[in-house]
């Protein structure tokens, strides 16, 4: 689905007909007045389209993530509009920016500060695999002390990757069951990052 | 009487004696070579005597050369004079069995840091510094990384496959 | 009734203490990248504080030892990201000097352009960053639209973004198309209607300005010990732009001024900032016309006649022998290599930028060191902030325009 290359010299009219879209209501059975659906489809859908996510902007990635939170690639229109930097009160942890050995112990503590559910990115090549620094003191990825859930690649990635790996988030949020928080292999996962 | 390479050369040499220093001129920059011990006394004349006036450190920072045996570490500190617009270049050579030099930091407090730096990267020890500990590396390294023998990649990382690197 | 209270141990000296220990973290909203500061306040005046840096460190010099010179231009770009060209310009300045290498006037024309782009890149946004520390995020918002503008340039030139990897030894890697020629008409045309409105958000906001003067200031002879460059040192009073001093780049040929404060707080600081939008706008129009009037075989020329440094086209490498020869030998560092010592330096956003290359002859340089001045300059933070109420720190860190790439490297 390739359209020509618009620039911004000649601005061309946008042809939104097609392209508003309307969060569709979830797979159910509905009646006069009432309408029965799985409780994770409507927590999911409620949950994802109002993220609230705590930009942990190390470096470079940081000026894309400031570009991609402007308007020109708007990420509000996603429902993260309100950015917090208070990790007890946000759900995703945009991780952007390499991560040195040196800061590896606060991510750590940010992590593990965050409530239930919460979601980690790692945006750029650095914070998911150490990017173009293989030094004595850059953390290979963030994987190696946090589990991740969406890495996007680049160096920096576009806004458009960065809003693309924020879909992503999306739909493993809409989709998540109820008791995913609560199941053995969750809990196998956190072990292995020594996080109880 | 503008500032030229020579008129400064022979200023030092007027102040401190033919032998003190080994000149050179790289790229149009003055570089000299000054006894260990001496740097701050060099500094300290540099600073004060009004037709020199070097009052602005632009940088420190130390070259590790194995190759030199007696004359591993240099510091090199590069002066600018900010009203003439003439730059200088300062080498202290050192051992690197005790490498110890006399801190600028009461003459020039952007060398504290700069000091710190030079430190944590090659293990040059500048006595009298305030706060002589590690600034960018964790505080708990306990080599110089900068030095030649040391690699640049963290040996116990286990997701690179050296082989595919070229390095193995 | 008390018993209870019995098992809580107070650290030592806690009753009697006066002050308040605050970790302003290094991940906080208002440090805007990875440096912390531990500041102790009596109520709302800061004591004392301590810096502590180190959280990006990148080990860009160990790193640069590996590479052979064109491999490290993007180790560059991350060191002062918001305005990455002119790291690369600076170093490509540096290599030229050690390598002898004389680049036609229409090169460094391009160059001053786009060096001057990331200029303004630079000061929007910190200026708009000290915008939103004090509250207002409209400013931030508006002017990150015309940095689209900007980037969109680089695009055009070199195919990315932010980390621009941008030019060659010796010039460019390609012309300036048609396109970019457009796009730069574009932001000419519409962006000192925006600078306008943007100054007129803040240069005379009672609000803005009671949060910013006073604050954070600092005198000249302070500054100059501290070795202050860049905005923050032209906002104490003192004129040192290496633009003007050591010009590079036929910087010589431009006519523009250098705009001083008085006092050195954040007020001057942001002032200071907004001028120099406006002169590297003027510089950006001189250069354009003095391209234009270029005609002919010299409106082609981009990269100096170097092919022992530059890539020869890929067509010529294909057909012709010669040009496989420079090919082969620049990729397997075959190229001779002079030996020495050199020192560049270039004026960066933050000050001056400068690079002391050691070559030993071979591939790799055998030392490379980056003079930072965000790591310079950051040793004055607890002078500047000392005194002053925790607000005005949070305010004196953003003026200050500290990037963490370039503190750490």
């Amino acid at each position: 689905m390739s359209r020509p290359v618009r620039f911004n010299i000649h601005p061309i009219a946008a042809d939104i007909k097609e392209a508003v879209g309307v969060a569709e209501a979830p797979e159910g059975y509905a009646g006069e007045g009432f309408f029965t659906t799985k409780l994770s489809s409507v927590v999911g859908l409620a949950r994802k389209n109002s993220m609230w996510p705590l930009p942990f902007a190390t470096s470079c990635c940081g000026i894309e993530f400031m570009a991609t939170m402007a308007s020109h690639y708007d990420l509000a229109r996603f429902g993260a509009e309100r950015v917090g930097f208070s990790p007890r009160q946000c759900d995703l942890l945009m991780v952007m920016g390499t991560i040195a050995k040196k800061m590896g112990p606060v991510l750590r503590q940010v992590y593990l500060q965050m409530a239930e559910p919460r979601w980690v990115i790692a945006v750029g090549a650095c914070a998911s695999s150490g990017g173009i620094f293989d030094s004595y003191s850059v953390l290979q990825g963030i994987d190696q002390i946090i589990p991740v859930d969406v890495y996007v690649p680049g160096c920096p990635p576009r806004p458009e990757a960065i809003l693309d790996g924020f879909m992503k988030i999306q739909d493993l949020v809409g989709q998540e069951s109820i008791r995913r928080r609560n199941s053995e292999q969750y809990k196998l996962l956190m072990n292995s990052y020594g996080i109880e | 009487m503008t500032l030229t390479n020579d008129s400064i050369q022979q200023k030092l040499t007027a102040q401190f004696g033919e032998s003190f220093f080994t000149f050179s001129e790289q790229y149009g920059m003055l570089s000299f070579e000054a006894p260990k011990d001496q740097n701050l006394k060099v500094l300290q004349f540099l600073y004060d005597e009004p037709t020199l006036a070097f009052r602005f450190l632009t940088d420190i920072c130390a070259v590790h050369d194995p190759e030199q045996p007696g004359k591993e570490l240099s510091v090199v500190y590069h002066l600018h004079n900010l009203v003439e617009n003439v730059r200088i270049r300062m080498k202290i050579y050192t051992a690197i069995e005790d490498p110890k030099i006399f801190t600028a930091t009461r003459l020039f407090e952007s060398a504290n840091w700069m000091e710190r730096e030079t430190y944590d990267f090659y293990g040059v020890n500048f006595v009298g510094h305030p706060n002589l500990k590690r600034i960018l590396n964790v505080d708990e390294m306990d080599y110089f990384p900068l030095r030649k023998e040391f690699p640049l990649e963290d040996q116990t990382r286990i997701d690179k496959d050296d082989q595919m690197f070229g390095r193995g | 009734m008390t018993e209870h209270l019995q098992h809580i141990q107070l650290p030592e000296g806690s009753i009697e203490k006066q002050t308040t220990t605050l970790n302003l973290g290094p991940t906080h909203p208002a440090t805007h990248g990875v440096f912390q500061n531990i500041i102790e306040l009596d109520g709302e005046r800061i004591v004392s504080a301590e810096s502590t840096v180190g959280y990006i460190h990148r080990a860009f010099e160990k790193i640069a030892e590996r590479r052979p010179l064109y491999q490290i231009t993007p180790l560059t770009d991350r060191l002062n990201y918001c305005s990455s060209p002119i790291n690369n310009m600076g170093w490509h300045l540096t290599c030229e000097k050690l390598l002898g290498v004389e680049t036609p006037k229409r090169v460094d024309y391009l160059r001053v352009i786009i060096m001057e782009l990331a200029r303004i890149s630079d000061h929007l946004i910190c200026n708009s960053i000290v915008g939103v520390d004090t509250g207002a995020f409209t400013g931030f918002l508006y002017v990150m639209q015309y940095r689209e503008l900007i980037y969109e340039i680089y695009e055009e030139v070199c195919g990315s973004r932010l980390t621009t990897n941008i030019g060659r030894i010796g010039g460019f890697e390609r012309n300036f198309s048609n396109t970019a020629f457009t796009k730069l008409e574009k932001f000419l045309k519409e962006y000192p209607g925006v600078l306008k409105e943007f100054e007129n958000l803040f240069a005379r906001n009672r609000i803005f300005m009671e949060r910013t003067i006073g604050g954070g200031a600092i005198s000249a002879e302070r500054a100059l010990n501290y070795g202050f460059t860049g905005p923050n040192l032209r906002a104490t009073g003192v004129d040192y732009d290496v633009r003007v001093h050591n010009p590079y780049s036929s910087y010589q040929d431009f006519d523009f001024i250098i705009p001083v404060g008085k006092t050195g707080d954040n007020y001057d600081r942001f002032l200071v900032r907004n001028e120099e939008m406006w002169q590297s706008l003027s510089i950006i129009q001189q250069a354009y016309q003095k391209i234009q009037a270029f005609k002919g075989e010299e409106a082609e020329v981009y990269h100096a006649n170097v092919p022992e440094y530059y890539l020869p086209k890929k067509e010529d490498v294909y057909t012709k022998m010669e040009a496989l020869i420079w090919h082969f030998k620049i990729i397997m560092g075959e190229v001779e290599m002079p030996k020495g010592e050199v020192y560049h330096s270039v004026e960066g956003g933050n000050g001056e930028v400068g690079y002391y290359l050691i070559s030993d002859g071979g591939r790799t340089p055998f030392r490379l060191h980056f003079r930072r001045p965000c790591f310079i300059y950051y040793q004055a933070y607890p002078e500047l902030v000392k005194g002053g109420m925790l607000s005005d720190a949070v305010v004196t860190m953003s003026s200050l325009n500290l990037i963490a790439g370039e503190m750490d490297a």
